[in-house]
């Protein structure tokens, strides 16, 4: 789903039209750019009304006092005073980061085998069904995903869990991270349920780097006798690990923006960051998505605004530098 | 070859379909099963001065007459918003309401926090909250002067979810705030243990539950947290952070409402929340007794949440906490919830849809109470709250 | 070509000697491709899970009366059902459509047919637009005109086409791209004004390619829950069918009824989000067929 080049397709003889027909095509015209530059409006009005709305915050706590700390408390703040700043938001990065790190985790590999199942190993009248079915998991709506998994995949996941906290959560040093209790809402729940979200997207942009991989190469080395696992692993895999990255970074920031089934199975827990995976936390979408409609605490929506404008800068990031990154795979192979 | 890879395929495909079929199904009684429902096992109980207490007969009918009757051209529909912990009542106020009366009363469960900012903005007819407008939200609100007018009495109950132990676990407000404040974190400390002597309390982490909005029934808990539990106060900093709409909670899992609150004690093994009781008995799930501040253990049910405001002198806004009773027989964790009205009304028919449909509330709509497990006001309150509604003016000159 | 070498490995052995390494070989290669399988597998059971178990769910509601009532007074009662959800998302997603799609055709027209660097402009930043999380144009959307005009269905519409547009001139420039020159210097070469060639020629060409693209972006919005808390909140009491006012959505009233703890609130969700799938599965199946019926290369 590469953005469509700026090609025009405009025959050359365009504009030499006399009388009335010439003002209705400019007028066209006008119309169509016009168009154009609502969608640039779009983009500019998000940016500048978030700012706006962030502003008072901004200016009486300072920009950087909200980074440094991972404490968020409405109902500590005060109109007047400015120190400590209680809306800390370091918790909310770290629970969007470590959610949607988890997600990707366990979504690149899968899509990294499904993708050269798909490619390589099923048969060709296998490959249109089998996509498009990978496909529909994109289609599901999140709120759907969130209710299904609180009641489908939480139980599913104690018996997983319960091993893990009895085993890695028992090793010295990283045990910390991985300790219990798990009541089925936490930071891993969300990053599985992100996982699969994400899957569809990481899969078809791996498929495409697949397919394009040029045929030449497979033929040689299945030509010298390699088996088929042998082709993909010299022929296939070592040209597409910069389009494979791509995907990642493109899935990571699809998993950064998603909101409300990441609130419905995630804990809700705000006040400062949860050092276990299986604990409960927050993310800056679901802290918006809980908070938004009531925050009445003074300086408390403007600090809503504050994390929606931290989570529009690394979304808008981490998705350019993603497309840039496929884009220079796509050149490559061209 | 090629047939060989349409069979794999295809038996891949069917295990993966009977597989999420079975899953599904077990997935079902799954849920069910951790659940706080308790099937038979009541080794708990609240025991039998409870069970006297609890049975006494208790006018749940006052009849107050409505001084104030019926209003001419009022509003067909009126909205409102606020409290999740009055919500069961508006509802069943307003079906009652709309068929005696033929008006649409809407109100949207969305937590004081909530009614109290739609109130302030003004876009809705009344907000409600449990513990009033403070000063200060009071001068933010854009139409002036706000009315509280107290309609219900009802408790907030710590409500758990331990398979096999039933109703009527003992809890003091102390041991209450050690478990809020992250202190006790496994129900067979020994804190627990002491309270509870005889109940085999199983060795399960104790999953906090609390709200992730701005709640009166919070600030009603933590007001009697904060008088109860010096440990809660410390970890909070300090008793103006201890208690409020929300607080800077320690632990636990945030749920959105009393109903989001339900949901996570009743999904999760070993969860304790606080309830109003509507929402704990409604949904069968098991709460527990407090003890009071006269040391009597007292299970929450409408004789001794009736007590609750006894003795307490209520100042001339009628905004007052009503935790920690003085009646030797009173449940500790009671609260009201005050409709939040504009006391200069700019629309005639929406000042008459107020008063009307609030002064049928306070005579009529009290003999409902007690269907939804909420006390009716005594008569003390329930005048002084026709008072306040009495203030209402639209043009300097008063409705009622 | 520029294309980097083979990467030399040396192999274990040489390739082709000794029956051990070569069967060795053969069995890491069907190793490896049972585990490409299984991953397959997996991967299509846990799509069956999820449809099957809201399936599961869902049908123990859905009825007659679940699309004509609407939710009893007190969530915990049984009954009832999501008719204000289900005409409110008609009515908020209609009018996005009503505001996406224009826009959305007359920006890609402007992208293919007349180039430029406001073209070049504004195809880069559609694909930004793509990857803005929901929430944050639901924040935008609250600010720009919740706070002067209140709650609305129309602040939700708003949002939802932002959402939209993207989507819809993404697929409408691909579907304009296809069509050949040749159609529009003919069209040029008869004397057709350039607007008219656009309107009367390329467009109807493209037609079936941009129903596609509009009806994915429709699946899409029809899914959305997070703006629309930002922006119409909700009414779960009433069919509100003026969008000046605040109004229910399937999304809502499903992500409403679904975090109570209610028995009776969670079987309406259920039905609601089986309701809501079949709606978006419909959607993005049909948009899927008429594309392929017309033999375009789709990824």
């Amino acid at each position: 789903m590469t953005a469509p080049a700026p090609v025009s397709v405009a025959p050359a003889t365009a504009g030499h039209l006399r009388g009335g027909r010439r003002l209705s095509d400019r007028a066209f015209r006008a119309a169509m750019l016009a168009a154009a530059g609502i969608v640039l409006l779009v983009l500019a009005g998000t940016a500048v009304f978030l700012v706006t709305s962030a502003w008072p915050a901004l200016r009486h706590y300072g920009f950087f006092t909200f980074l440094g700390a991972d404490r968020w408390a409405p109902s500590d703040a005060t109109a007047g005073s400015a120190h400590p700043n209680p809306y800390g938001i370091v918790q909310f990065m770290y629970g969007t980061g470590l959610t949607s790190l988890i997600g990707m985790a366990i979504a690149l590999p899968v899509a990294v085998a499904v993708a050269l199942f798909i490619t390589e190993v099923a048969p060709a009248w296998l490959r249109r069904p089998l996509s498009s079915t990978v496909d529909l998991l994109a289609a599901i709506p999140s709120v759907v995903y969130g209710f299904w998994g609180i009641f489908a995949l939480v139980p599913a996941l104690h018996p997983v869990v319960d091993f893990l906290t009895s085993t890695l959560g028992k090793v010295p040093g990283i045990g910390v991270a991985f300790a219990g209790p798990f009541f089925g809402v936490s930071y891993f729940t969300a990053g599985v349920v992100l996982a699969i979200m994400v899957l569809p997207i990481v899969t078809a942009i791996c498929r495409e780097v697949f397919v394009t991989t040029p045929a030449d190469e497979k033929e040689a080395a299945l030509a010298l006798g390699s088996t088929r696992w042998e082709m993909l692993r010299m022929a296939v895999l070592p040209r597409s690990r910069s389009g494979i990255a791509g995907a990642a970074i493109l899935g990571l920031g699809r998993a950064l923006g998603e909101t409300i089934a990441v609130t419905m199975v995630i804990g809700n827990s705000v006040l400062s960051i949860t050092t276990s995976i299986f604990g409960q936390g927050a993310t800056m979408a679901s802290v918006i998505a809980n908070e938004f409609t009531e925050a009445t605490e003074p300086f408390h929506l403007q600090s809503l605004f504050v994390v929606g404008l931290w989570l529009l800068i690394i979304a808008l990031v981490v998705n350019v530098a993603g497309k840039l990154v496929v884009r220079r795979t796509r050149a490559d192979i061209a | 070859m090629r047939a060989r890879f349409s069979a794999v395929a295809a038996g891949v495909l069917g295990v993966a379909l009977a597989a999420a079929g079975c899953g599904s199904t077990s997935n079902v009684s799954n849920s069910s099963a951790s659940s706080g429902k308790v099937t038979g096992a009541s080794t708990v109980g609240f025991g039998s001065a409870n069970a006297k207490l609890c049975s006494a007969s208790v006018n749940t009918t006052p009849n107050y007459k409505n001084i104030i009757g019926v209003i001419a051209g009022g509003a067909k529909t009126i909205s409102g918003a606020g409290s999740t912990f009055a919500a069961p009542l508006y509802s069943t106020w307003a079906s009652a309401y709309s068929k005696a009366a033929g008006i649409t009363v809407a109100y949207g469960s969305i937590g004081s926090g909530g009614g109290i900012a739609a109130i302030q903005a003004n876009t809705v007819n009344f907000g409600d909250g449990d513990t009033g407008m403070t000063p200060a939200e009071i001068s933010a609100a854009k139409g002036g002067p706000v009315l509280q007018i107290p309609l219900l009495l009802g408790a907030v109950v710590p409500t758990y979810n331990l398979p096999g132990i039933g109703a009527g676990l003992k809890f003091t407000g102390s041991v209450l705030g050690e478990i809020y404040a992250g202190k006790i974190t496994n129900w067979d400390d020994p804190a627990l243990k002491k309270l509870n002597p005889g109940v085999s309390l199983p060795s399960l982490p104790i999953a906090v539950a609390h709200r992730s909005d701005g709640s009166g029934t919070t600030n009603i808990w933590t007001d009697y947290l904060t008088k109860e539990s010096p440990a809660w106060v410390s970890k909070l900093g300090g008793p103006a952070q201890s208690e409020g709409l929300t607080v800077a909670w320690p632990v636990g899992i945030g749920g959105k409402g009393n109903e989001g609150v339900s949901a996570v004690v009743s999904e999760t093994k070993g969860a304790l929340g606080y309830l109003e009781s509507d929402f704990a008995i409604a949904q069968h799930l098991t709460y527990g007794q407090v003890e009071n501040k006269s040391g009597n253990f007292i299970e929450p049910c409408i004789p001794t949440i009736t007590p609750a405001v006894d003795g307490v002198t209520f100042p001339p806004s009628l905004n007052t906490f009503l935790t920690d009773g003085s009646n030797p027989d009173v449940y500790p964790v009671v609260g009201t919830s005050y409709a939040l009205v504009y006391e200069h009304q700019s629309s005639k028919a929406v000042a008459a849809g107020l008063v009307n449909f609030f002064s049928w509330v306070l005579s009529t709509g009290q003999n409902l109470n007690a269907s939804v497990y909420y006390a009716p006001l005594g008569s003390a309150l329930q005048q002084l709250a026709v008072a306040q509604l009495k203030k209402i003016t639209v043009s300097g000159k008063p409705v009622a | 070509m520029t294309a980097p070498p083979l990467t030399p490995r040396t192999p274990r052995a040489p390739l082709g000697a000794g029956d051990s390494s070569l069967s060795r070989r053969h069995a890491r290669d069907r190793a490896m491709t049972v585990l490409l399988a299984v991953v397959m597998a997996v991967t299509l059971a846990v799509l069956a899970w999820v449809l099957v178990y809201v399936a599961a769910q869902g049908l123990k509601y859905l009825g007659p009366a679940f699309f004509t009532r609407t939710p009893p007074g007190n969530p915990a009662q049984a009954g009832g059902g999501y008719a204000n959800g289900i005409i409110g998302s008609l009515i908020v997603v209609g009018i996005a459509t009503l505001i996406s799609v224009p826009v959305g055709i007359a920006a890609a027209i402007a992208i293919i047919e007349y180039g430029g660097r406001l073209a070049a402009a504004t195809s880069f930043v559609t694909d930004v637009l793509v990857g803005v999380p929901s929430i944050v144009t639901g924040a935008f959307v609250y600010a720009l005109w919740v706070t002067r005009f209140g709650f609305s269905g129309l602040a939700g519409s708003i949002a939802l086409a932002i959402i939209m547009l993207p989507l819809v001139i993404r697929g409408t420039a691909e579907m304009l791209r296809l069509v050949p020159v040749a159609l529009r210097e003919a069209s040029s070469a008869l004397g057709v004004t350039r607007a008219r060639t656009i309107v009367s020629v390329v467009l109807p060409a493209a037609r079936a390619g941009i129903t596609t693209g509009v009806m994915l972006a429709v699946a899409r919005a029809m899914g959305e829950t997070a703006p629309l808390l930002l922006t119409t909140l909700g009414n779960s009491l009433f069919i509100q069918a003026n969008p000046t006012q605040r109004m229910s959505t399937l999304s809502l009233q499903i992500f409403g009824d679904a975090v109570t703890g209610f028995q009776a609130a969670q079987a309406r969700a259920w039905a609601g989000a089986l309701t809501l799938i079949l709606i978006v599965l419909i959607l993005y199946i049909a948009a899927r067929l008429i594309g392929r019926r017309l033999n375009l290369t789709r990824s």
